[in-house]
């Protein structure tokens, strides 16, 4: 399936390219020698330590020495695959980072590419979601959480750090739907992050948080907070203390992965390059190091695999935006 | 608490420790002096440096850097009118004028007395009542942040010249009006962005800033044509007599009190701070009306809440582990890296950590201003620089500035777009700071009022059924009608 996506983009520069870089390359080695990483956001945020932390693993463990980093920012992530799109034909060593959001908002249509306009490489790391309440709430199990939303959506208003129709959002609103409850009825309270949000979970004025685990689990372990359920598809090896949504009998995993792209119109060899090269980094010890410093959670899907994740998440968020009326 | 502070203070005080604080404010002074480069920027770029050390010096360096970046944010603002930080606008206002009044020497070095007395007085306070804050800040709900925004905007008056109230009305509606561009948080829905993927996040605060003060004013420079206005100007005087000193004392401990409960406020923060304390001190003392022509009281109130908030904004991260400030956040993203969780329990847990990050504050504040106050008659030397350098000095290291941020060339279109307008509107003299007030209120006030109404079921009942909401409306009844009353009494 792959090959065909490529035939159908053949361009007479294109096939230039292929031609200088995929004889000169293939013989040096089978790993790229440069990467070059496109953040679609400014320095310090989520992608950017992501893009960084495997460009430092590549530059420790010896595995790529020329390793340069590109911020553009803008169009919540469009103007960089817009960029890398019109400039394709030079961008062989060019690595876009990009996460679940890259979903959600180009069926938003917030910008009018999707990733079927990029080559996924791979994903490299997940941060699951989860949803918690405070430690002295009534709620013990998720079912109470669900009991209670039967009874009165208003009882259980929910915390969440992003836009209404996004991410925290519709997690949270799909495990009530598949719990048997209406995923309209949901009372979403939007703050600006995740941060503000576990304070307004915090000062009381919001019964439930939906967030990622990576910004609950500390305040978990601290005792403030519980967090009554992970979307990962069993327990999670770091915190397995926490009970999935799965085992309380709710069929729903969702995992907010990071992962990269790579511009559309190469050959095969350059795409298969660049995904060992992926592969080789994460498995070296600097890059568990960078993962474990963060608290990331592994998810390495490559390729094909990748592409197909990418379309069934695709699938699963679009219906659940239709349900919620923010897709028609 | 005593031996806490002790503690980190052996921790932090060694020799390598202490040339990472001077590195750290020297750098973060530098990267803050260029426009449009503040203390998140600065830091984003120190964090790699500080992955080999251990977490404790790692932090001072990063403090250093913080404090420093504020610090040159603020000079720029008071030599060039050009803003670094979204938090040292405010000191603009009194600053710039102050400096080109042939005094730049007085205005930097108040700065830097204000900032130190800001940033050391809230750690004090910090060290001595961080526990009880954490309870304060989180008996703070939406519909208090709300009534907090909406008494900001009562300030209004504070920000205008007499006889000009009703442009200052006009340009805060401006302002509210400018906040509501990019994707509204509670529908997801996208207002005013013209179809435009670039104003999907709103319009930035900082690129507003600059375009009205920085590039605004070299604009005009032209225009009015004062090619040698400043020539033979020197620095002037950096001392203060001690008429001065008397002056600002209070003015000093207001503000630091007001940042520093501000800044703890994770909804708020620095900017509000800054611009709630230069409004508060200019509607409340007798020579409000000289505000904004170089009053040394109208300079040292936000920059020392400026400093004050960022000192305050520690206590949601180190007591609850939550980020108030996007500064802050960065820092949580160092201090997870050197495999440091902030937690309720980081108190116990990790006190040597805990009371290291407390004692670079006092360090990080007192190399600051042992580097600086030396280095005051250089850098006010910038404005002996002949206008026809200045002037396209200032242009590129705005430009620079808005583009280093984002990389985006939308934003230096925008720039010009907003200098041109706000050039145009300086010259019909509608005043820029009630439409800064307006922007950067109105974002937050909006956002809280829907949560408020959200939470309270589509009802108002929200503004009376706490006591904490209801002392807040009083109060802004209170400077609501305080000019009536105050002139009721006079006569």
């Amino acid at each position: 399936m792959n090959k065909i996506r490529y035939c159908r983009i053949i361009h007479p520069i294109h096939l230039l390219l292929v031609l200088l870089f995929g004889i000169t390359n293939v013989q040096a080695s089978d790993l790229l020698d440069k990467v070059h990483f496109l953040i679609p956001a400014g320095p310090g945020g989520g992608w950017d330590g992501t893009a960084r932390g495997v460009g430092e693993a590549m530059i420790k463990s010896g595995l790529v020495a020329n390793v340069s980093y590109e911020n553009l920012s803008g169009g919540g992530g469009g103007r960089a695959i817009a960029k890398l799109i019109e400039t394709a034909p030079r961008q062989q060593n060019t690595l876009l980072i990009s996460s679940t959001p890259m979903v959600v908002r180009s069926l938003q249509k917030i910008f009018p590419q999707s990733f079927r306009d990029l080559e996924p490489v791979a994903s490299v790391i997940a941060d699951y979601s989860c949803f918690a309440v405070l430690k002295d709430s009534p709620f013990n199990v998720w079912k109470d959480v669900v009991t209670a939303f039967k009874k009165n959506p208003r009882l259980t208003k929910v915390a969440g750090g992003s836009v209404r129709g996004s991410t925290d959002h519709f997690v949270i609103a799909n495990a009530f739907k598949l719990s048997g409850g209406s995923p309209r009825d949901v009372v979403y309270v939007p703050y600006d992050g995740g941060g503000k949000a576990m304070i307004g979970l915090l000062t009381g004025e919001t019964q439930i948080i939906s967030t990622g685990l990576s910004e609950a689990i500390e305040m978990h372990r601290s005792g403030e907070i519980r967090i009554l359920a992970v979307t990962s598809e069993t327990r999670l090896q770091e915190a397995s203390e926490l009970p999935t949504l799965m085992e309380q009998g709710v069929d729903m995993t969702f995992a907010n992965w990071r992962g990269f792209f790579a511009a559309p119109g190469h050959s095969p060899e350059l795409y298969d390059k660049m995904i060992d090269t992926i592969a080789e980094v994460i498995a070296t010890p600097a890059f568990s190091d960078v993962r474990k410093r963060n608290g990331w959670a592994q998810l390495h899907i490559q390729g094909e695999a990748f592409h197909e994740f990418l379309e069934q998440q695709e699938i699963e968020i679009g219906t659940l935006m239709k349900e919620l009326g923010f897709l028609r | 608490m005593l031996d806490g502070l002790l503690l980190g203070f052996q921790t932090i005080l060694s020799v390598q420790n202490l040339l990472l604080v001077l590195s750290g404010c020297a750098v973060g002074t530098i990267i803050g002096m260029l426009p449009g480069l503040g203390p998140i920027s600065a830091i984003a770029l120190m964090i790699p440096i500080t992955y080999g050390f251990e977490p404790a010096s790692g932090m001072i360096l990063l403090a250093g850097v913080y404090y420093g970046a504020i610090f040159g944010g603020s000079t720029s603002s008071i030599l060039i009118n050009a803003p670094g930080v979204a938090g040292t606008v405010a000191t603009s206002f009194d600053g710039y004028p102050l400096a080109s009044s042939g005094q730049p020497g007085k205005a930097l070095a108040i700065a830097a007395y204000a900032s130190f007395a800001g940033g050391t007085i809230a750690a004090v306070l910090l060290v001595l009542t961080a526990p009880y804050l954490a309870k304060l800040s989180l008996g703070f709900q939406s519909a208090d942040y709300f009534v907090l925004m909406l008494l900001g905007l009562c300030l209004v008056s504070a920000f205008s010249k007499r006889g000009e109230y009703l442009k200052a009305l006009l340009m805060t509606c401006f302002g509210l009006a400018l906040s509501t561009v990019g994707t509204d948080l509670t529908s997801g829905v996208q207002r005013f962005t013209l179809g435009r993927m670039d104003l999907i996040d709103g319009i930035s605060f900082l690129l507003l800033a600059m375009g009205t003060f920085a590039m605004a004013e070299a604009i005009l420079m032209v225009l009015r044509g004062d090619n040698d206005k400043f020539q033979g100007v020197t620095r002037g005087s950096m001392k203060l007599d001690r008429q001065e000193v008397k002056t600002l004392s209070p003015v000093v401990g207001r503000s630091s009190l007001l940042g520093f409960f501000v800044g703890i406020l994770p909804g708020a923060g620095a900017t509000i701070a800054s611009f709630l304390a230069y409004g508060m001190e200019k509607y409340f003392t007798r020579d409000g009306p000289q505000f904004g022509t170089g009053n040394i009281k109208g300079l040292a109130a936000p920059e020392t809440a400026n400093n004050a908030a960022c000192t305050g904004s520690f206590v949601p991260l180190l007591t609850l582990g939550i980020p108030g400030s996007g500064t802050t956040a960065i820092l949580l993203g160092a201090l997870i890296a050197y495999g440091i969780q902030p937690s309720p329990r980081l108190f116990v847990d990790q006190p040597g950590i805990f009371w290291a990050v407390i004692a670079s504050m006092y360090i990080g504040n007192l190399f600051l201003l042992a580097l600086n106050l030396p280095l005051i008659p250089y850098i006010a030397r910038i404005l002996a620089i002949p206008r026809t350098m200045l002037i396209p000095g200032i242009l590129f290291f705005s430009i620079m500035g808005v583009y280093l941020v984002s990389f985006n060339t939308f934003d230096i279109l925008m720039l010009s777009m907003i200098a041109f307008t706000a050039v145009c509107l300086r010259l019909l003299s509608f005043p820029m700071a009630p439409m800064l007030l307006g922007f950067i209120l109105g974002g937050i006030l909006e956002d809280n009022l829907r949560r408020a109404i959200t939470l309270a079921d589509g009802q108002w009942s929200f503004l009376w059924d706490r006591p904490s909401t209801v002392i807040l409306i009083i109060l802004t009844l209170l400077v609501l009608i305080s000019p009536v009353i105050q002139r009721y009494i006079s006569k």
